[in-house]
């Protein structure tokens, strides 16, 4: 089968993102946060700083470099969190059915009413701002699409015959849960989820530029764009290389989510075979 | 007979809850099945087959519920158990195999794994140990290659085979007893009697009990020592299986009989329609007044169509549920 051009491209992307986010020390030309030198206050890009400086002198790539470990952990890490906040309720919620399951859906479409950036918004405030604080807010606040996905797809593969089988054979329900139906949904959760991560990455771009999420100096790509908005006519390579990177991972992870569901769709599996 | 019989119905009746209202799906179910016998439960579709094997493991689920009536497994009434007690039953004391080995094995995980599931979950085994028992069970239901085999996944797998990794499953434990519903109707028939055979030659070496569930007379009666005939909810006949063919008692396994292809006849060449029963199986809903079977008999007098038939004793064991049987 010829891989979708999506899926390579996407892949591609987000492999380098994390590529960088893993070798940033090694990666980056001075350290992010110390080495300001008012000497070479907003260069712009050149041979010497590939992506320029900022007023402070500091060099735009290697904060850019660093900023990918940031970025990217809140994206994988609040995913990560909200994927398993989202599988454990809607499998749970579609296996037990009840008042647990008119629970979990109240409370799914009440995460649905709230836009998940507001909800964030209200538990930075809370919190106040810093890296724990972010993974909280974004982890907490975008599982409903993977909930509803995994109630479902309970409720279409509780009738399968290896479901009932598996109880006939004397399983428990948290092994039914865990052998028969999560690996048989895994491939729509992981789509909801690569794309959940792009969302991941834009919220926390989007909450440290209002100045609640990563806190100036340490680089996200969010707090340097907050950082550069007074700066975006007279330095504009303050604003374009960490829009550019959030652009690129974003779209990277789009892609590849859109890549996925072409080969793990259950749909276009069995339409293949 | 010394001690309890492995398994023992008495007077069971299932509910099916439509709204408010309850009917009987099926009523006054009684059978015994001795440690390494084999019984054989026969009847056309929706006569309940299905739903006795089901309360038999305790896996009855609403709209569907015991009514009235015992299970008892070694003695011990099943619905009385703790559900922790009936699930060790399940799979490991009482296992079941079914008519759809397309769509009973879990598609995303390599059969070797799901055979070994079994040791895990029943023996307490490690999952080193289970894996090696699970080669040895997929050996045991002669897969060729098993230690290559387990790594295969449903879909690499034929029809056949996928019936013998469910039979490996079903015994990998050692059941006391095989409930087998339709277990080769999806089958070849060429393929059909290999399993046939290769079940029953395994049941009959560990001394597993087998249940047999089908709508072929014919196939049950060869298979089992004794056969049961269901018609609408009710046991109407129950016999030696060599008796049936000689003289069965209730019209319609009298017409079960007919209906089954004699060798070297016309029919059995395909060459005439074999006999049918005329009319068919009443809906639960709508069950006749008095012998359910009215409607469809030939022997039918004013009696049948106002009072049920009771169970009348015929000899060697056989029983039967008719006003003018045979
Ligand atoms: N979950 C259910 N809800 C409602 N009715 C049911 C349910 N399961 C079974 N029934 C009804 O109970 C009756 C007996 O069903 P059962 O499956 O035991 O039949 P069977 O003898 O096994 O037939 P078959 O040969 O088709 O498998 C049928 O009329 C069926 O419609
Ligand atoms: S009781 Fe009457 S109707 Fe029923 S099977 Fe016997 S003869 Fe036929
Ligand atoms: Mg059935």
């Amino acid at each position: 089968m010829k891989l979708g051009a999506s899926l390579i491209i996407g892949g591609a992307l987000f492999a380098l993102a994390i590529f960088v986010g893993l070798f940033a020390p090694w990666l980056a030309h001075t350290d992010p946060v110390m080495d300001a030198n008012l000497i070479n206050a907003e260069e712009p890009p050149s041979w010497t700083w590939w992506f320029g400086t900022d007023a402070q002198g500091r060099d735009i790539y290697s904060r850019v470099v660093h900023g990918a470990r940031i970025s990217l952990t809140v994206g994988i890490v609040s995913q990560l969190v909200n994927s398993v906040i989202g599988v454990t309720l809607g499998l749970t919620a579609g296996y037990w059915g009840g008042w647990w399951d008119d629970f979990v859906n109240g409370l799914t479409n009440l995460m649905l009413a709230i836009p998940s950036l507001i909800f964030a918004l209200a538990i930075m405030a809370v919190l106040g701002p810093g890296l724990t604080s972010l993974l909280i807010a974004l982890g907490l606040t975008n599982w409903s699409f993977t909930c509803r996905i995994a109630r479902a797809s309970t409720l279409s593969l509780k009738s399968q015959g290896y479901v009932q089988a598996a109880r006939v054979l004397g399983y428990g329900d948290l092994r039914i849960m865990i052998t028969q139906l999560l690996p048989n949904m895994l491939g729509p959760i992981i789509v909801i989820g690569t794309l959940g991560m792009g969302g991941a990455v834009l919220a926390e771009a989007a909450l440290s530029f209002l100045g609640l999420g990563i806190r100036p100096p340490y680089p996200s790509w969010g707090s340097m764009l907050s950082e550069a908005r007074d700066q975006i006519t007279t330095a504009p390579w303050l604003s374009i290389f960490p829009g550019l990177a959030i652009f690129l991972t974003v779209l990277g992870l789009n892609l590849l989510g859109d890549g996925l569901r072409d080969i793990l769709d259950p749909q276009s599996r069995s339409r293949r075979t | 007979m010394t001690g309890p019989p492995l398994i023992e119905v008495e007077d069971l009746r299932i509910d099916l809850t439509v709204g408010p209202s309850r009917v009987a799906a099926v009523e006054g179910i009684s059978f015994r099945i001795d440690r390494g016998e084999t019984f054989g439960l026969v009847g056309e579709s929706g006569s309940g087959k299905s739903i006795t094997a089901l309360a038999l493991i305790g896996l009855l689920r609403q709209p569907l519920s015991i009514g009235a009536g015992a299970i008892r497994f070694e003695g011990r009434e099943i619905q009385g158990l703790p559900a922790a007690e009936q699930r060790t039953l399940r799979g490991n004391r009482i296992a079941m195999i079914f008519q759809e080995p397309m769509t009973a094995l879990n598609p995303v995980s390599p059969v070797g794994r799901q055979i070994a599931e079994m040791f895990v979950l029943h023996k307490g085994k490690n999952w080193r140990e289970a894996n090696r028992l699970a080669v040895e069970a997929l050996a045991s239901v002669r897969v060729p290659a098993p230690e290559r085999r387990v790594n295969d996944y449903p879909h690499q797998l034929s029809g056949g085979m996928r019936q013998r990794v469910m039979i490996a499953i079903a015994l990998a434990c050692g059941p006391d007893l095989l409930i087998a519903d339709e277990p080769t109707t999806a089958l070849d028939v060429t393929v059909q009697a290999e399993i046939i055979e290769l079940m029953r030659n395994l049941c009959a070496e560990r001394g597993t009990a087998i249940l047999m569930i089908s709508h072929d007379l014919g196939l049950v009666a060869n298979v089992c020592r004794r056969v049961a005939v269901m018609y609408a909810g009710r046991i109407v006949e129950e016999r030696g299986s060599a008796d049936i063919f000689r003289a069965c008692a209730h019209p319609y396994t009298q017409g079960l009989v007919d209906s089954l292809p004699r060798l070297g006849s016309r029919a059995a060449l395909g060459r005439t329609r074999l006999r049918e029963i005329a009319g068919v199986v009443p809906a639960i809903t709508n069950f006749p007044e008095g012998c359910r079977f009215n409607p469809r008999c030939a022997r039918a007098t004013d009696i049948c169509r106002t009072t049920a038939p009771e169970t009348t004793l015929l000899g060697a064991g056989g029983l039967v549920r008719c006003h003018h049987h045979a």
